[in-house]
């Protein structure tokens, strides 16, 4: 049995010991926003905050989050409007075909939560761990760029 | 995966009981980035996870006789942004800063990059070149070795079964002296090294000259090694094109790569003597601006 908080929701779950936290969150919680990529922790689309901390939800066991606290990218917008990240990658093309885009959004709110001003350099080292087949990174560096001028605004 | 026992112990005490119990079918788990990740590849199959997880107290990171003592729990991301050792052993934490991704960072542990052994790590490569000692529990009580004689083989350590390491302990280097870590990644800056190569230079009192250097490499042998015979002609010796060559070249003969995705063994050993060179001259260069005779 664990107990966890998934966006804000406590949930109660008997799930069996190899439960990745991914497949818990998909499959036990139906929050499919979270993607199974490469399933080896190098790709980011499976990104989510483990007490306000970006992790691979692929390689974590759902064991992990025991009483702790889940953000995922179902998460980030309330009441209806996205998130400013969300947003930002909307009004600046940050994403083609979508794949990515979760954790794509999710690493980049942890950027902004812990560094509400970061330069190019800091914005590229931090999301180096999110792969993008569409886009080629730049639309999604000028999206977070954009998100950060509007929450300072 | 396969199924099997999971344990969250609250103390040390129990984890130890319960690896008692279960003998060598139990694994120890910390952040889970190499374990979960070799399980769902079905390279492992244990049949009871002891998370260290709840433990609590593992995770700290303090001062220790002048030195440091990283905790086993504490993360990369701890470990690369702690103030202390930033301030105290800058190498170190910019080593932490280099291993893979932030989020990866988030979860891999201190103590589990280390019982892990895998040669392409990049800690070790400088808690070897500084001279840390694993701190390990056992039922039958502490010990402590130098993290030289902790890497036996690929995935090999002196863990005896029942056994988990607690913390590394590393003493700063001395004044007048400099230290470098760099990684060489022709592919993607989250990837493993090709070579990843460590050196500290200790000067002699007049500034200039070596005392001591320790260099250290990875990803270029079934541990990670020090390159000796390359440490032994830099000592007494001022820094000169000739001498970094030579060390370049003795290092070679440490190493023994094997040929992969990341290159051809005969490559790699030829990146050793560069990369040497290239951390030998930094690692010197920071030892002048330490003893200020640059």
């Amino acid at each position: 049995m664990i107990r966890l908080t998934v966006n804000g929701t406590a949930h109660e779950l008997e799930v069996p010991s190899y439960r990745t936290l991914l497949d818990c969150l998909r499959y036990d919680l139906g929050l499919t926003g979270s993607k199974e990529g490469c399933g080896v922790g190098v790709c980011g689309a499976c990104t989510v905050l483990l007490d306000g901390k970006m992790i691979s939800s692929c390689i974590a066991l759902a064991a992990f989050a025991d009483s702790r606290e889940v953000t995922t990218v179902e998460g980030l917008a309330q009441d209806e409007r996205l998130h400013p990240v969300q947003q930002a990658f909307v009004d600046a093309g940050g994403f083609q075909c979508g794949i990515c885009t979760p954790g794509q959004v999710v690493s980049a709110k942890a950027l902004l939560d812990a560094n509400p001003n970061p330069s190019d350099a800091e914005i590229r080292e931090w999301m180096v761990g999110n792969l993008c087949r569409c886009t080629g990174y730049y639309k999604i560096i000028e999206s977070i760029r954009v998100a950060a001028e509007r929450s300072r605004a | 995966m396969n199924a099997f026992d999971y344990r969250s112990p609250r103390s040390l005490d129990e984890a130890l009981a319960v690896l008692g119990e279960y003998g060598e079918d139990a694994r120890v788990v910390a952040g889970g980035t190499a374990l979960v990740t070799m399980m769902r590849q079905r390279l492992v199959q244990p049949s009871c996870l002891v998370s260290l997880r709840a433990v609590q107290g593992l995770d700290r990171i303090e001062t220790d006789n002048g030195g440091l003592r990283l905790g086993a729990l504490a993360t990369h991301r701890e470990a690369e942004t702690s103030p202390l050792v930033r301030e105290r052993i800058p190498v170190l934490a910019e080593t932490f800063r280099r291993v893979a991704t932030v989020r990866i960072r988030h979860m891999a542990t201190v103590g589990g990059a280390l019982a892990h052994a895998d040669p392409n790590q990049d800690p070790p490569v400088t808690l070897l070149a500084l001279g840390a000692r694993v701190e390990i529990r056992g039922a039958q009580g502490s010990r402590e070795l130098p993290l030289a004689e902790f890497f036996r083989d690929y995935y090999e350590t002196a863990l005896e079964p029942g056994e988990l390491v607690t913390a590394i302990r590393v003493a700063p280097p001395p004044p007048a002296s400099g230290a470098a870590f760099l990684k060489f990644l022709p592919r993607t800056a989250d990837d493993y090294a090709t070579v990843a190569a460590a050196a500290i230079v200790i000067l002699e009192p007049d500034g200039v000259r070596c005392r001591e250097a320790r260099i250290a490499l990875g990803s270029v042998g079934v541990t990670p090694l020090r390159a000796r015979s390359a440490e032994a002609l830099l000592a007494g010796e001022g820094l000169s094109e000739n001498l970094l060559r030579a060390a370049g070249e003795a290092a070679k003969t440490a190493v023994d790569p094997l040929s992969d995705h990341r290159g051809s063994a005969a490559y790699k050993r030829e990146m050793t003597a560069v990369m040497v060179g290239r951390a030998l001259t930094q690692a010197w260069e920071a030892a002048r601006r330490a003893a200020g005779t640059r």
